[in-house]
């Protein structure tokens, strides 16, 4: 061995030893403090970012009564990993579902993810949670997550309310602030009134493990935002009348609606058939979705605000107005009437001839208003029929007809007042007083509302202006109603010309042969009109308007009954027992009313 | 003056980095695997506190060692690499199977690995084998002994799956080398490793196209007579061949998962959530820890599992994510400071045995020290072999406690020698 030479060799070794130590250390260095990007891959591998959800806000009535409040649900979660072999027949049957139904929400939650929670059966209800929750310990990997529901204490004004659903893919896309899986209003009070219901979301940030178990919050929860709990509503709806409404139009086919003159406020918005809020929340939302679509009464729609009448006599003091208010007749204007005889249109009333406004509007005489209709047509104010006809047409948006109120209803129809260009189209520029003859009576083309048809009531009762109507009547915690609501709508026709006009209401109560004399309120002075409204379809619609008190009317509403025939057989009863409601809390016709809630008018309709 | 060791010859400055090493391991083990439920680091359900106990009895056993005669272990040298070899044989039959390998004891709750001591034994048989007078390793029959008693071990642990173990023996090449074996073979490994990677990075068609460039410039750098020319040709035609063996050895001789390993670290397969997924995981730890770390007990990574085997041989992780740039550099330090103090001790030794068994626990050592580190930062495929004294492991940490005390005691006992 020849030592001397082999020592070197250590040198060799050593510089082995050291260049793989120097090799890490620089590796280390770019690793560690050049490279930045580890450090972020760390934060996402850690950090979870948990959405908290606020309370939405509840929605109360006039008189403070809840109307719509949030009920703890609770979602079953599972974490497929932890899921450990277990009684699967049990299981099931604690949850109330098949096996099949098990085992496909099951590999949806694999599909997902081992190791992140995913929904596995939501919203049970609080009785049910409380059953399962006992017994969910020998289900390890389940677990329940609180989240709220929409409850409704009565199970009144559905479409007033709206219900509230999962967002879709538009939502998301239009509002960033939404997310898959969360919540929005689809319809009513709940689909308008979204931004100040929903409130704002908070953020948790929580460090996971590689399982994602939690292991507490990140920096103390200093980067943590709390939610906001949304606005509660105050609706100037009283849910005692809806509740009082809803039951009297059961087993008819219409609406009510019912107004406060003096505000605008919408005090019930009743459409029947309807059906109870409950139904669309939860679980069986999609089920009886679908039902509810799918019957043939069609009780998803909301009548009050997209049913389409022609307005029929009730019309006929809206045509009075606009001939006073040009001149075009006064209230001595006298027309003859011959009955059944008469031209263009017959009368099929029995009454002296020839006759006032006055006893024309007691008698609704179709051949005083042609000829009034014909007068304002073919007024000298006009240069020809056609301005003076823009000029009716004009005075018809100001009373809400023919436009959307575009208040704080979604789905709001217009209802429809012809154009003159409509009828330039129709028949070719050449058209007359007579070819549009119809308009004269409520007939034809003219579609209202009954949201509209209420509206009419609240410009006779205040002879001449109303506000626009609206279910909102404060924010809580937000002092300003919106200015739209506050403002006073002059309809342009003087309010004089309303005194014969409110007159002639108080005679359809008061006078010999009013047509709801019978259905008098005692103590109370209302103004009314009927109406009997032909329908293409089928039998007439029963219609009615009505105010009251006769002098500061704190009430206004319209009432429509479906193919129930005369205005004063279904629908004026019904309008007086709602006043009677209101004004006085109770009714003193409990025969009335009983008949009124227990019967339905037409045998064809269930 | 022939006289038995005394507790002042013992070299306190290897025997202080070997306490700290360990120190260091059991508090990264604790902050690796911390559980809030069993804050104590003595706590004997978890790892931490096994490994405090693990700590004790190594030291319990470098006592034993020291009081032992020097002179023991050259003399049984070879009956104990007998009693290990016999060991690896019997774990081939009647050993359980942990994580893939069949080599472990089980033993009660415990088990134990002998391949971890197997480095032991034949870093000794080696030394008493080559410590004989006139042992000359330009001999064939003195080389091939050397390769048999280095190589049975490997054998018998590459029978039980378990590589990273097995390939621990080349290490024992930097010995031979030192005791006088050409560096030849050395450097014509490097090149056949430097070969192999290269070929499985650009493909072979390229390495022959660079292989026959660098062959015309030597061509035109070295005298062209006869006998050169024919040199460069026989290395180009080794070369070549070489390079064509190597896909058929990647595909054939290699396991699947040593393959995805291999390619994973040189980035031709990016698979993070499956074999892609250790690398990288330790990567972002290592990498997240920034210049000064995250501060003790601090990392997400390692304590929250998305390293795995955080204790054991990705403990590395948890030293870059907790005490950052600092941290890894000074741990790496310590280690070429130790490996440097046993090659140093090794070199003072007048008997051959102890120095030749001096440089095999310092190759063992670094080999170790090199693979397991390199693996954790992306520069060696993922090979699971531990980080010795601070991983956490009964039978790793006692076999390189056994090694590196009876070393101890050598060097102790050399003034002893004549």
């Amino acid at each position: 061995m020849i030592k001397r030479n082999l020592s070197g060799r250590k040198a060799v070794i050593l510089f082995i030893f050291s260049t793989i130590a120097l090799i890490f250390i620089i590796k280390l260095f770019f690793l560690q403090v050049v490279d930045h990007s580890y450090k972020l891959s760390s934060q996402n591998n850690v950090l979870r970012y948990i959405t908290q959800y606020p309370a939405r806000g509840k929605i109360l009535d006039r008189k403070g009564n809840l109307l719509v409040y949030n009920e703890a649900a609770f979602d079953l979660l599972v974490i497929p990993q932890q899921v450990k072999a277990f009684d699967t027949n049990e299981f099931c049957q604690l949850l109330a579902i098949e096996k099949s139904d098990f085992n496909a929400r099951l590999s949806k939650a694999r599909n997902y993810s081992r190791y992140r929670p995913s929904v596995f059966l939501e919203q049970i209800s609080k009785e049910d949670y409380g059953y399962i929750a006992e017994k969910l310990y020998h289900f390890p990997g389940f677990y329940f997550q609180a989240r709220t529901l929409r409850h409704y204490p009565q199970p009144i004004a559905a479409h007033v309310l709206g219900d509230v659903g999962e967002v879709d893919q538009r939502n998301i896309d239009r509002d960033s602030y939404y997310a898959s899986g969360d919540y929005i209003g689809k319809s009513g009070i709940e689909r308008f009134y979204e931004k100040e219901l929903r409130g704002s979301k908070g953020l948790k940030i929580v460090m996971v493990d590689v399982y994602n178990r939690e292991k507490g919050s990140f920096q103390d929860g200093r980067y943590d935002t709390l939610p906001i709990a949304g606005k509660d509503l105050v609706l100037g709806l009283d849910a005692d009348l809806q509740a009082y409404g809803e039951a009297l139009m059961n087993g008819k086919t219409g609406s009510i609606v019912a107004i406060e003159p003096s505000s605008g406020e919408i005090l019930s918005l009743i459409t029947s058939p309807s059906f109870d809020p409950n139904l669309l929340v939860g679980r069986v939302r999609g089920q009886n979705y679908k039902a509810l679509q799918q019957d043939s009464l069609k009780p998803l729609i909301n009548r009050a605000i997209s049913g389409s009448y022609p307005p029929g006599s009730t019309f006929k003091m809206i045509n009075a107005l606009t001939a006073l208010n040009i001149g075009a007749i006064n209230e001595h204007t006298e027309f003859t009437c011959q009955g059944k005889l008469s031209r263009p249109i017959k009368c099929t009333h029995n009454h002296k001839s020839p006759l006032a406004l006055l006893e024309a509007m007691e008698n609704s005489c179709n051949p005083y208003f042609w000829n009034t209709f014909r007068n304002t047509l073919y007024s000298s104010k006009f240069k020809d029929h056609k301005d003076a006809y823009d000029y009716w047409f004009e005075t018809m948006h100001k009373f809400g007809l023919g436009v959307a109120f575009d208040t704080d209803i979604p789905f709001e129809l217009t209802g429809n007042i012809p154009s003159s260009a409509y009828f330039d189209k129709l028949y070719r520029g050449s058209w007359n007083a007579l070819t549009v003859r119809s308009l004269s009576i409520g007939q034809g083309e003219i579609l209202v509302t009954p949201l509209q048809l209420a509206n009419l009531a609240v410009i006779i009762g205040n002879k001449g202006f109303y506000y626009k109507p609206h279910l909102l009547k404060s924010i809580v915690g937000d002092t300003n109603l919106p200015e739209t609501y506050k403002q006073k709508i002059e309809t342009g026709v003087s309010s004089e010309h309303f005194e014969i006009v409110k007159q002639s209401m108080l005679d359809v109560f008061e006078g010999d042969h009013g047509t709801a004399r019978y259905y008098k309120i005692d103590s109370i002075q209302a103004g009314g009109k009927t109406g009997t409204v032909q329908n293409p379809h089928g039998d007439d619609h029963s219609m009615f308007i009505a105010f009251a008190p006769y002098d500061n009317p704190r009430i206004a509403l319209a009432v429509v009954v479906e193919n129930a025939g005369y205005g004063s057989t279904w629908a004026a009863p019904i309008a007086t027992l709602m006043i009677e409601r209101y004004l006085k809390g109770k009714s003193n016709r409990p025969a009335l009313e009983k008949r009124m809630m227990e019967t339905s008018p037409n045998k064809k309709t269930p | 003056m022939i006289r038995e060791s005394r507790v002042s010859s013992i070299d306190w400055l290897s025997l202080s980095l070997y306490l700290i090493l360990m120190l260091l391991g059991w508090v990264m083990i604790y902050s690796a695997v911390y559980d809030e439920n069993h804050s104590s680091i003595f706590d004997m359900s978890q790892r931490y506190g096994k490994q405090l106990l693990w700590i004790i009895l190594s030291l319990f056993l470098g006592a034993v060692i020291l009081m032992i005669d020097a002179k023991f272990f050259n003399v049984f040298a070879y009956p104990i690499y007998t009693f290990v070899m016999l060991m690896l044989v019997g774990v081939l039959l009647f050993g359980s199977t942990i994580a893939g390998s069949k080599s472990w004891f089980q033993i009660g709750g415990f088990a134990i690995q002998p391949a971890e001591f197997a480095k032991f034994a034949t870093a000794l048989a080696l030394a008493s084998y080559l410590g004989k007078l006139n042992r000359d390793l330009s001999l064939w029959k003195t080389r091939l002994t050397a390769f048999a008693i280095i190589g049975l071990p490997a054998v018998l642990i590459l029978a039980q799956y378990d590589t990273g173990s097995a390939l621990v023996f080349t290490v024992f090449i930097l010995v031979l080398y030192r005791e006088g074996m050409s560096g030849a073979l050395m450097v014509i490994g490097g090149i056949a490793a430097f070969l192999f990677v290269l070929t499985l990075y650009f493909g072979q068609w390229y390495v022959i196209g660079g292989l026959a460039v660098l062959f015309g410039i030597s061509l035109l750098m070295i005298r062209r007579n006869r006998s050169n020319i024919t040199k460069m040709l026989a290395i180009l035609v080794v070369g070549v061949a070489f390079v064509f063996s190597v896909d058929y050895a990647f595909e054939k001789i290699l396991e699947p998962h040593q393959r995805t390993r291999i390619n994973v670290l040189l980035g031709l397969e990016k698979d993070l959530m499956g074999a892609g997924y250790n690398l990288n995981q330790s990567k972002i730890a290592i990498g997240s820890g920034g210049f000064t770390g995250k501060g003790f007990l601090q990392g997400t990574q390692t304590k929250y599992n998305f390293v795995p085997e955080q204790s054991t041989d990705f403990i590395f992780c948890t030293v870059g994510e907790e005490w950052g740039f600092i941290g890894t550099t000074a741990v790496i330090l310590l280690y070429l400071l130790l490996l440097s103090r046993l090659i140093i001790l090794a070199e003072r030794q007048r008997s051959a045995f102890s120095r030749i068994y001096g440089y095999g626990i310092a190759s063992v050592l670094f080999f170790h020290f090199a693979i397991n580190i390199g693996m954790t930062i992306g520069l060696v495929p993922v090979i699971g072999i531990p980080l010795p004294f601070i991983s956490y492991g009964g039978s790793s940490l006692w076999a390189f406690s056994i090694m590196f005390f009876v070393f101890l005691k050598q060097d102790a006992n050399r003034l002893n020698i004549l």
